[in-house]
């Protein structure tokens, strides 16, 4: 599949920007208009955008608001991890939980049972072929924005066993992070999810859907 | 550990059940017709060995008969261990369950079905219990590939992708 | 369940007396029409709140009562049994050490005291008892992360954490011999694979004065604790008849009443060397079960106590270099102990053909490890037989016909490590 990536300028075209005159506050005022539909003024238009062209021409002018960054930081702070351990790796992870490196320290305490109030899955230990599916329909459960962590060297990577019993996690879901081990130590869980948290604070759009080019395959309960 | 001239002893009122007796590393072990096992097992319980501790499988590819089920009995009063093999060729690979008689035998008997393809007759309930219900082959046979897959990343994939072509 | 075991009763309990339950059997009796009470298959998937691991439960229920139970499993089968066969010996012990991933030493153990059977090694004395120190160390841990869960599933969170706390204490130990937490390596085929540092012993003692005053916190918190002992005391029990038929070993037989215990049966790795007591139970509900558990911590304290005490001078690994690397220092100035380092790291030791059965007591039950050699660097079959796969037959004729409340506590007193039952 061919992902082409081209730096729009003013006109669309591909042409180098001349926005250095424009205030940056103009064309962000502009910018938004143009998503909501209404025709703008000025030197720059650029009405013949349409759909994920439109998005990006948007993106790459409107910083993130104060608001989304406001949004960003409350849910990076604050992941409802699904309580969910399937090996050696689960053990680790309630180490992480526990007294010693304390994963309330960052607020992530709340282990959630059901995957409808979560949206952090860390699969913490080997994915077999069996349990594949229910993984996945799990996954598909978690609302909107969810993230996954793949938590040890067998369900990132296959690990110590490469056979015919097991399945790499990238093979049925989208994974955010890969936290390499066997088992990763508490320390490196942590570290595996606070490089989450940057990812989620800081580039909130540059999770795996933005990368890969799948803007607007998120599900809504009116989908299905 | 019956010594080994215990097991002779043993092997010798078995009668024709016994096709071959091994004493190794101070362990007995009797080699049995298949379709005699749970009367040998049941002789066995008789003489005291009244606690079934394993059920496993064994593939001795390429020698046949090749599938061998074998059964750990221990005697709990004097500590005493003896095994009980019993092997089956591929083309024919049914013999009797002795789960009414051993309850222990139920799950054990379902994995060596699973993994081996050793088909227990009398069996309540015999279906895999390792594996999903519809995978076809039975992993832990020497024939049987290793598999594996190799593994492409989330951020990798286009990259991997194009490789191929 | 009738309030009436309690210590002493309170008005509230008095209050509670004069309701009366009809058993339940005497309810479904008088109600002769089928219709209003059907029966219910619900099913407690394999992902649950309670965590112990990803077993799948078919209950089939009527009312609150428990009908049939039937385990379906294999959600985490890893093919470690095949995975086995395709590697040199010594490198089978960290793809066995993953199976049973709460008790890894003793798998380690099973597998490498099969392995020394078939080739005929000795493991030195020393090494013996490092053995039995970081086995008994791994038994405490193992025990710990079943009561902090096992309290989890009850209802005592807190429990959960002071558990952890202490099994910290323990991973730092064994991180301290051997460079990991968890699935060591530390076992390896003929005795350890490095000494113990010099600040172990020291920690370890600190570690041993500190852990039974910790038990004894735990056991005041629990079993002064209404709602433990209401859903502990007289539930789910079985009798030790039924669980030998049903092949089930470990503290579940022992709190049914039979004290069969293979470290004083049938002792291995110099376990005849210690005095220690094997707890027992009476009534074998759940309650025993618990109260097993948590007197073994007492014993393995006692039994590492002894272990560190009378830790011998001498080799800790057997001298044979046929079979166990040669000390680096050697490297330097013996060619056959290059030739051997060599042979070992790249092939392996080649184990004369046989089979080999060499059964252990691990913190579930009998443990053992079955391995079949065809006279080439690699072993021909591994089989671990995993107690709690055994185990997990017992848990239908325990639960049926006791609540679901019931059954959840019983999982919890079984203690199921699907790592090892799905292998």
């Amino acid at each position: 599949m061919e992902v082409k990536r081209e730096r729009l300028g003013p006109a669309g075209d591909g042409s180098p920007s001349t926005a250095g005159q424009t205030s940056l506050r103009v064309e962000r005022l502009n910018a938004e208009q143009m998503l909501r539909g209404s025709a703008i003024e000025g030197p720059n238009q650029a009405t013949h955008l349409e759909g994920t062209e439109l998005e990006r021409y948007v993106h790459e002018r409107v910083l993130t608001t104060t608001l989304d960054s406001a949004v960003a930081w409350a849910r990076s702070n604050s992941f409802f991890p699904l309580a969910f351990g399937l090996a050696c790796c689960a053990m680790e992870q309630f180490h992480a939980a526990g007294p010693r490196m304390d994963i309330a320290r960052f607020g992530f305490e709340a282990f959630r049972a059901s995957p409808r109030q979560a949206d952090l899955i860390i699969l913490a230990g080997r994915v077999s072929i069996k349990m594949a599916p229910i993984i996945r329909r799990l996954y598909d459960q978690m609302l909107e924005p969810k993230w996954a962590i793949s938590m040890g060297a067998c369900c990132s990577s296959m690990g110590v066993f490469n056979n015919y019993a097991l399945v790499p996690s990238d093979k049925f879901m989208p994974i955010d992070v890969h936290v390499p081990g066997c088992p990763p130590r508490p320390e490196a869980l942590m570290h595996g999810i606070l490089k989450l948290r940057k990812l989620v604070q800081n580039d909130p759009d540059m999770g795996w859907r933005e990368r890969y080019d799948a803007v607007g395959t998120e599900e809504s309960p009116t989908d299905v | 550990m019956p010594d080994a001239t215990g097991l002779e002893l043993l092997a010798g009122e078995l009668g024709d059940a016994t096709l071959e007796t091994v004493y190794f590393r101070e362990r007995a072990m009797l080699v049995v017709d298949p379709a005699q096992i749970r009367a040998v097992l049941q002789t066995l319980r008789t003489k005291g060995y009244a606690f079934m501790a394993s059920l496993h499988g064994v593939d001795h590819y390429p020698e046949e008969p090749r599938l061998g089920v074998v059964y750990e009995l221990l005697d709990m009063s004097r500590v005493d261990r003896i095994t009980v093999k019993a092997r089956v060729p591929l083309d024919a690979p049914q013999i009797e369950s002795v789960t009414e008689d051993w309850p222990t035998a139920n799950h054990q008997e379902r994995e060596v079905y699973d993994m081996f393809g050793v088909v227990f007759e009398g069996h309540p309930d015999l279906r895999r219990i390792l594996m999903p219900e519809d995978y076809e082959g039975h992993p832990q046979r020497r024939d049987f590939p290793l598999g594996g897959e190799p593994v492409i990343f989330t951020r990798d994939e286009a990259k991997w992708l194009e490789h191929r072509e | 369940m009738n309030p009436g075991d309690g210590p002493s009763l309170s008005a509230y309990r008095r209050q509670e007396e004069s309701i009366v339950l009809a058993p339940v059997e005497e309810q479904l009796r008088s109600d002769s029409d089928e219709a209003t009470h059907e029966l219910l298959t619900l099913n407690f998937g394999p992902h649950h709140p309670a965590t112990h691991g990803v077993l799948r439960l078919l209950v089939t229920l009527q009312g609150e009562v428990v009908r049939d139970i039937k385990p379906i499993v294999g959600y985490v089968h890893t093919g470690i049994e095949k995975t086995a066969e395709d590697k040199a010996y010594w490198k089978v012990i960290p793809v066995v050490e993953r199976m049973d991933y709460l008790s890894y030493y003793f798998n380690a153990m099973a597998f490498c005291g099969a392995v020394e059977t078939l080739v005929e090694v000795e493991v030195p004395k020393r090494g013996q008892y490092l053995r039995v120190i970081h086995l008994e160390l791994n038994r405490i841990a193992s025990h710990l992360i079943w009561l902090g869960t096992s309290a989890l599933d009850l209802g005592a969170i807190s429990i959960f954490l002071y558990c952890l706390r202490e099994r910290e204490m323990i991973l730092d130990l064994f991180e301290m011999s051997s460079g990991q937490r968890m699935h060591t390596r530390y076992f390896q085929v003929g005795g350890v694979i490095e000494d113990i540092p010099s600040g172990f012993a020291k920690k370890l003692r600190e570690f041993l004065k500190v852990m039974p005053e910790r038990a004894d916190e735990y056991g005041a918190i629990l079993n002064s604790n209404e709602i433990v002992l209401q859903r502990l005391r007289g539930t789910c029990p079985l009798d030790a008849e039924t669980l030998l038929s049903l092949g089930v070993t470990g503290p579940l037989l022992r709190a049914a009443g039979n004290p069969w215990d293979l470290r004083k049966a049938d002792p291995y790795s110099s376990y005849e060397d210690f005095k220690f007591k094997i707890p027992v139970g009476t009534v074998g509900d759940n309650y025993d079960r618990f109260a097993v558990r948590l007197a073994e911590i007492y014993e393995s304290v006692r039994i590492i106590e002894q272990a560190l005490d009378g830790l011998p001078e001498g080799p800790f690994i057997t001298e044979d270099r046929k079979v166990a690397l040669p000390p680096r220092h050697e490297l330097a100035t013996s060619m056959e102990a290059l030739i051997h380092h060599f042979k070992l790291v790249t092939e392996g030791f080649r184990v004369p053909p046989g089979e080999a059965y060499y059964p252990i007591e691990s913190p579930r039950g009998e443990l053992a490890c079955y391995v079949r050699s065809d006279g080439s660097s690699k072993p021909a079959r591994v089989h671990m037989r995993d107690p709690s796969f055994v185990n997990l037959q017992a848990l239908g004729p325990m639960t049926t016909g006791s609540y679901i409340a019931d059954m959840i506590a019983t999982t919890a007193m079984l203690d199921p490590i699907l790592g090892g039952i799905d292998r």
